[in-house]
C-alpha cells in the first residue's frame, strides 16, 4: 500500500536528507523507522504523507503516485493518514475534545456523531476524563496521547507517528506503544519513526533502519 | 451533501466564535463599517426625501404671470381676453387683495403683513396649460412676457428641470461616495481578516496537514467577513433611522413655515435590504481577497 522507489530528498542548501531509499509497507503492517538523530526519519514520514515532495524517486500510496497528484487532491490523500507530529501541533486555544474534533469537522461529520467519535478516541487513549481540559494543562505523556487521539478520530487506514514517545519515561512510553499495538491489532497500518532502539525487535514488527539518509538492512 | 452542510455549519460556528473571541476589535471594525455604510445611505435618504418634497410641491407644471404694480382693471381685462385666445388650458386670476389675504393666513406672516404701509403684491394669473412640454411652456412664457403691463412671467417647470439636474448631480456624488466607502469597507475587512489569519496560523497549519481543503480553511473567514459586514449594515440602518427620527420634527416645523406639510421618511425597506446586502457581500469580498492572498503567501 506504500511503495517508495529510489526516494531521495535534498533540501535547498545542498543537504541530502535521504538518498536512494526503497521500501514497501503492506496494509496492516507495524513498521518502526529507526536511526540516529538526523538520519532522515522525519523526512521520510513527511514524504510519505505528501507534506514534502521527494527530489528524486517516487512514492505510491494506495496506488496513487504522489508526484502525479494535483495540489487540490492532496487534502483527500492526507485523510488516509492519521498523523502524529514530532512537535504534536496541538491547539492551545481549545480544549482536548475540540482538538480531537478538528479532523472530523474537516470531513464534515455531523457534530453529534463527531462528538461521539472524538470521545471514543479520547477513551481509547485514556483521556476521556480530561476532555474539557486545555492541552496546556496536560502532562507530556497526556499531550502525546491527545495527539494520537486526534490522529485516530477519523479512523484512518494508516497511522503515521513521528517520535510519539520522545521525552517520555519508560512507563508512559510503554503505554503509548500499547495504544499503537491495539490499532495494529484491528488492522490499521502503523508506522512509527523513533530514535529509541528499544522498540526494534518487537513482536510482529518490522524495522526500517535509516543511517545518514540511506536504508541499512 | 450532508457533509457539505456540516462543513458550512462548522464554518459559521467558527466565524461566530472568532467574532466574539475579540469583542473590542470586532466592535471597532463594526463601527467603522457601519459608519462607512451610513454616510452614503444617509445621502441617498436625503435625496429621496428632497425629491419627494419637490414632487409633492404644487405649481410644478404651471405658469405664473405677474402684473405690473400699476396695472389697472382694463389691463387685467386685456390680459384675460388675450389668455382666452392664446392659451389652451385653465387659468385663474388671483387679485392682489386675495394674495395678501392668503399670505396673512400663513403662520407668522400676519403681523408682518399688517405692518406694511401698502399691499406690495401684484395681481397675478396662474395658468395650467394643457400642453406642458418644456418647449410649449417656454414659448407661452415668451409670448406672455411681451404682453402689456406684464411685469414677470415665471415658468415653474424651469426650476423643476434645474432641480432635477441638481438632484442627478447629487445622486452621482452620493454614488461616488458610496463607491469610496465600499472600497474602505473592503479594505477594513481585508485587514481584520489578515489579523485573524495571523491569530489562527497554528490552526490553519494543522488543518492543512490533516486534510483540510483550501475552501474549508477559507470558509470561516468568508463567513466572518460577511457577518461583520451584515452587522455593519444593521448598525447603518439603525443610525439612519435614528438620524431621520431626530430630524423629523425640525423638518416638519420648517415645512410648516413654508405652508407645506411634509414628513421626513425613514429608510425604505429596499434601502435597508440594500445596506444589509452591500455590507455582507463587501465583507465577504474583503475576506476572500485577504484569505486568498494569505494562503498564497503564508507569511
Ligand atoms: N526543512 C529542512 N530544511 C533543511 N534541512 C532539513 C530540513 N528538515 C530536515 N533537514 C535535515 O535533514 C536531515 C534529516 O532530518 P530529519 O528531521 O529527517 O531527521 P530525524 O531522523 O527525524 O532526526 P530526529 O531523530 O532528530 O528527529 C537533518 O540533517 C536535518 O538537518
Ligand atoms: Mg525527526
Amino acid at each position: 500500500m506504500i511503495v517508495c522507489s529510489n526516494v531521495g530528498k535534498r533540501y535547498p542548501g545542498g543537504l541530502t536528507a535521504l538518498e536512494n531509499v526503497s521500501c514497501e509497507i503492506g496494509a496492516g503492517e507495524l513498521v518502526f523507522v529507526t536511526g540516529h538523530s538526523g538520519a532522515g526519519k522525519s523526512t521520510l514520514a513527511r514524504l510519505i504523507a505528501a507534506i514534502e515532495r521527494p527530489t528524486s524517486g517516487s512514492i505510491v500510496v494506495n496506488g496513487q503516485n504522489l508526484a502525479a497528484l494535483r495540489g487540490s487532491a492532496l487534502p483527500y490523500l492526507r485523510r488516509n493518514f492519521g498523523l502524529v507530529f514530532q512537535d504534536q501541533k496541538l491547539l492551545f486555544d481549545r480544549n482536548a475534545l475540540e482538538n480531537v474534533l478538528l479532523p472530523l469537522a474537516i470531513i464534515g461529520t455531523p457534530i453529534g456523531e463527531a462528538t461521539r467519535r472524538a470521545q471514543a478516541a479520547l477513551d481509547k487513549v485514556g483521556l476521556l476524563d480530561r476532555a474539557k481540559a486545555n492541552p496546556i494543562a496536560l502532562s507530556g505523556g497526556e499531550q502525546q496521547r491527545l495527539a494520537i487521539a486526534r490522529a485516530v478520530a477519523n479512523r484512518p487506514a494508516i497511522l503515521l507517528a513521528d517520535e510519539p514517545t520522545a521525552n517520555l519515561d519508560t512507563n508512559s512510553a510503554a503505554g503509548i506503544l500499547d495504544i499503537f499495538h491495539a490499532f495494529h491489532q484491528v488492522g490499521v497500518t502503523v508506522i512509527i519513526a523513533t530514535h529509541d532502539p528499544q522498540w526494534s525487535g518487537l513482536q510482529n514488527a518490522r524495522e526500517l533502519r535509516l543511517a545518514h539518509g540511506t536504508l541499512a538492512s | 451533501m450532508s457533509a457539505w452542510f456540516n462543513q458550512h455549519l462548522t464554518a459559521l460556528r467558527d466565524a461566530l466564535r472568532r467574532l466574539t473571541a475579540t469583542p473590542l476589535n470586532s466592535t471597532l471594525s463594526l463601527f467603522v463599517i457601519g459608519i462607512a455604510l451610513t454616510l452614503p445611505a444617509a445621502g441617498w435618504q436625503l435625496i429621496d426625501n428632497v425629491q419627494r418634497a419637490a414632487s409633492s410641491a404644487s405649481g410644478v407644471q404651471q405658469i405664473s404671470l405677474f402684473m405690473a404694480l400699476n396695472a389697472e382693471r382694463k389691463d387685467i381685462a386685456e390680459i384675460e381676453s388675450r389668455l382666452k385666445l392664446a392659451v389652451a388650458g385653465r387659468w385663474r386670476f388671483i387679485s392682489r387683495e386675495e394674495a395678501l389675504k392668503r399670505l396673512q393666513g400663513t403662520a407668522g406672516m400676519a403681523d408682518l403683513i399688517s405692518s406694511l404701509p401698502k399691499n406690495p403684491l401684484p395681481d397675478a394669473f396662474v395658468i395650467d396649460p394643457v400642453d406642458t412640454s418644456p418647449e410649449a411652456m417656454a414659448q407661452m412664457a415668451k409670448t406672455m412676457g411681451a404682453w402689456p403691463k406684464v411685469a414677470h412671467v415665471q415658468l415653474d417647470a424651469a426650476w423643476v428641470k434645474r432641480f432635477d439636474a441638481l438632484l442627478r448631480i447629487a445622486r452621482l456624488a452620493v454614488s461616488l461616495l458610496a463607491a469610496v466607502f465600499a472600497a474602505a469597507l473592503v479594505v477594513v475587512t481585508f485587514n481584520t481578516i489578515r489579523l485573524q489569519i495571523l491569530a489562527h496560523a497554528a490552526e490553519i497549519e494543522v488543518a492543512r496537514l490533516i486534510g483540510a481543503t483550501d475552501a474549508w480553511i477559507r470558509r470561516p473567514f468568508a463567513y466572518f467577513g460577511a457577518i461583520q459586514g451584515l452587522l455593519g449594515g444593521v448598525l447603518a440602518i439603525l443610525l439612519v433611522v435614528i438620524g431621520s427620527r431626530l430630524l423629523t420634527s425640525p423638518v416638519a416645523e420648517l415645512a410648516e413655515l413654508y405652508g407645506a406639510s411634509f414628513t421626513l421618511e425613514g429608510p425604505s425597506v429596499s434601502l435597508a435590504a440594500a445596506l444589509l446586502a452591500a455590507g455582507a457581500s463587501l465583507g465577504w469580498l474583503g475576506a476572500l481577497l485577504s484569505v486568498n492572498l494569505s494562503l498564497k503567501h503564508p507569511d
